[in-house]
């Protein structure tokens, strides 16, 4: 069977079993549409929250950035997994014992303020329609490229899917499809990485074969690697190029933007007590961590064969993936010497008398994940797999987002604030028509995706750090931060983190770099920055501004221990 | 279903008062401290801040040098592990404060 038909055949029976599972779990309440009824086992949700969160950028990006860049990709990798310790700790049980439906919710009754609620619907809407506009483009390239389909006609079945279930199961039919699409996603990540590793150092466990030994060189494949990097005159995979401050700042912007997103928060609620939502983070943590600890060992396997495979080899002889690839324009080769074999090289890289070399061949990094397995010459079965998980990683992200954006409308703005009196029936239906209206909208920039998703993504993250971790913080850890604090903070925060990106990447683009930036932090970093200065604003003025009424006192006395959580519900405010 | 009806003797029950809600609280945050001390190590301090000297180490037996090892690997195991040891102290502690949600 050729490669596109096993796509076919294994998409096909993933989609076939994603609604299968949404068709057995229908919500049918605003309870059941939100947080799944609060019924959700730990365990379950633990997976849920691992698809839901490892999205294309996850599945299809991280290791190719990781190949590119070795070391610098680190912050990707600690980034992404250590906001779950802060969510762990600081957040999941305290925010699972007050079980509102919402991060907004939380944030408008904590400081018991409509502006709060506001502030919070706004950045919630905006961050998650930034991250669904790169998941819907991950579906379009999987389509594009394995299914050669149209990119519009992709989207718009990938689209399809996630608004029957969405629509039609909330919360509770998201998070049982979300456990299938983690299970086909892991297995889609791991089989290839296993191939490969045996292949490549003889060991079956990825993790380990990232640290063993090279079976074509004898030398161990890190050190290889570096060697082969310090022929072409690429910087040492092993030490990065980055200035160690701004790696600091963006591992810290990636991890506490991390615990401030709503559709990781909001999973939390969806456990019935407030142990279940500790140990529910402790396996979503688990359940990343094996595709986060596999990705490094994939990104080397793909770097070094990658080299194997072009370096120094006539352009003519290039193997089928390369060729189809090149249609796609995600890899593009210029004979600038014209001896028609391939150099590619990095900026150091001199030839014997010690002219410089030019690098003539361009890859997309997204791409490396995707093509590693013809690449490595894997069976074409292994590569529809692949595909499959790919889209699993997009749609499963795709669908936590948009329940995001449809409760903020139906919920924060609709019942707790301009339509206070609408029936149960009349909030449900209201949750369905925006998910619905959202699936379509996020569609749209699927297939005519604003040129800077990349560039978006950074401000999601920098944005939830700067907003939501230090208000919801605050409001756990501080019983005198008050209504003035939490607003003034997250406001000074944002404009701060957003001021900054929007110099840097939309009015003075040519200016980005190490020398303008503020101590040397890129605008992928300044979220941590955001943060800090929220922190500290909200922390002065709460001292000099009236302390929060009794009642929030005593609510966050009863938000600190775990007896009593109950059911989600509704705060008496 | 709504909130069950706190208990006289709940810490930090709705008066805020109770003398052991403190006790409960202050010992949570102490274990807090203890375990984002570690978090901040594994990541900031060896897989960044320390890298370099951290690199001139081998693990005996493998490829890694110490410092990308904790950087691409190890943080993500210690992180793990930090979680599950705090699931582990703060059942214990909910338990001893009797604020654990045993029968509901």
């Amino acid at each position: 069977m050729t490669v596109q038909a096993w796509t076919f055949v294994l998409v096909g029976l993933s989609f076939a079993l994603y609604i299968g599972v949404a068709i057995a779990t229908r919500a049918n309440s605003t309870k059941e549409f939100y947080v799944a009824g609060s019924g959700v086992s730990p365990l379950a949700n633990g997976m849920a929250t691992a698809a839901d969160w490892m999205s294309a950028a996850s599945f299809i990006s991280m290791a190719g950035l990781i190949a590119f860049r070795g070391y610098d990709g680190s912050v990707y990798l600690m980034g992404w997994t250590g906001g779950y310790v802060l969510l762990a700790l600081l957040l999941a049980p305290y925010l699972r014992k007050f079980g509102a439906y919402t991060v907004p919710d939380f944030v408008g009754d904590r400081y018991y303020s409509q502006t709060a609620r506001i502030v919070a619907v706004v950045c919630a809407i905006f961050v998650s329609f930034t991250y669904v506009a790169g998941q819907m483009r991950g579906v379009g390239i999987v389509f594009g490229r394995f299914l050669e389909v149209p990119v519009e006609i992709g989207v718009v079945i990938g689209m399809g899917i996630v608004f029957f279930y969405a629509v039609l199961g909330g919360m509770k039919g998201i998070t049982y499809t979300q456990v299938a699409q983690y299970c086909v996603l892991i297995f889609a990540y791991l089989v290839p990485a296993i191939f490969l590793s045996l292949m490549i150092t003889g060991n079956a466990i990825p993790q380990f074969g990232l640290g063993g030994v090279d079976l074509e060189s004898g030398t161990f494949l890190l050190d290889r690697l570096n060697g082969l990097h310090e022929e072409l005159g690429f910087a040492a995979y092993t030490s990065g190029t980055k200035s160690t401050i701004d790696v600091f700042f963006i591992t810290a912007a990636l991890m506490v933007g991390t615990a401030g997103l709503p559709h990781v928060i909001i999973r939390f609620y969806t456990v019935p007590k407030v142990r279940d939502a500790r140990i529910s983070v402790g396996w979503a943590l688990m359940f990343i961590a094996l595709l986060y600890t596999a990705a490094p060992a994939v990104a080397v396997f793909a770097r070094t064969n990658l080299l194997n495979t072009v370096s120094e080899q006539p352009y003519a002889e290039m193997p089928e993936w390369f060729t189809k690839w090149e249609s796609t324009g995600l890899i593009s080769f210029e004979d600038r010497n014209g001896d028609g074999l391939i150099q590619f090289v990095g900026p150091d890289a001199r030839d014997a008398t010690g002219a410089s070399i030019a690098n003539e061949l361009t890859i997309d990094q997204d791409i490396m994940v995707l093509a590693n397995p013809e690449i490595a010459g894997l069976p074409n079965w292994v590569i529809g797999l692949v595909a499959a998980g790919g889209l699993a990683a997009a749609l499963s992200t795709a669908a936590g987002l948009l329940l995001v954006v449809s409760a903020a409308i139906s919920h924060d703005l609709l019942k707790r604030g301009i339509k206070k009196d609408i029936s149960e029936r009349g909030e449900l239906i209201a949750a369905r028509v925006s998910a619905g209206v959202a699936v379509v909208i996020a569609g749209y920039l699927g297939i005519n995706p604003p040129g800077f998703v990349a560039e978006v993504v950074a401000f999601a993250f920098g944005l939830a750090a700067a907003s939501f971790f230090p208000a919801i913080i605050l409001g756990i850890f501080s019983k005198r931060m008050n209504r003035e604090g939490a607003i003034l903070g997250m406001i000074s925060g944002i404009t701060l983190t957003a001021g900054y990106i929007v110099y840097f990447k939309f009015i003075n683009p040519a200016a980005n770099t190490a020398e303008y930036w503020w101590f040397g932090i890129s605008p992928e970093g300044i979220g941590t920055l955001g943060m800090l200065v929220n922190l500290a604003v909200a922390l002065t003025v709460s001292r000099f501004t009236p302390p929060p009424p009794e009642e929030i006192v005593h609510m966050v006395n009863r938000i600190r221990v775990p007896r009593g959580a109950g059911a989600a519900h509704e705060i008496s405010a | 279903m709504t909130d069950t009806p706190e208990t006289p003797a709940t810490v930090g029950g709705p008066d805020g008062k109770n003398p052991r809600a403190g006790d409960y609280w202050r010992k949570n945050l102490q274990y807090l401290g203890i375990l984002l001390a570690v978090w901040f190590a594994v990541s900031y301090g060896a897989g960044i801040l320390f890298v370099e000297q951290l690199n001139r180490i081998r693990i005996p037996g493998t490829g890694f040098p110490l410092g990308f090892w904790f950087a691409q690997q190890g943080s993500i195991y210690a992180f793990m592990v930090l979680i599950f040891v705090y699931v582990f102290l703060m059942n214990r502690l909910d338990q001893e404060f009797d604020v654990d949600e045993g029968g509901e």
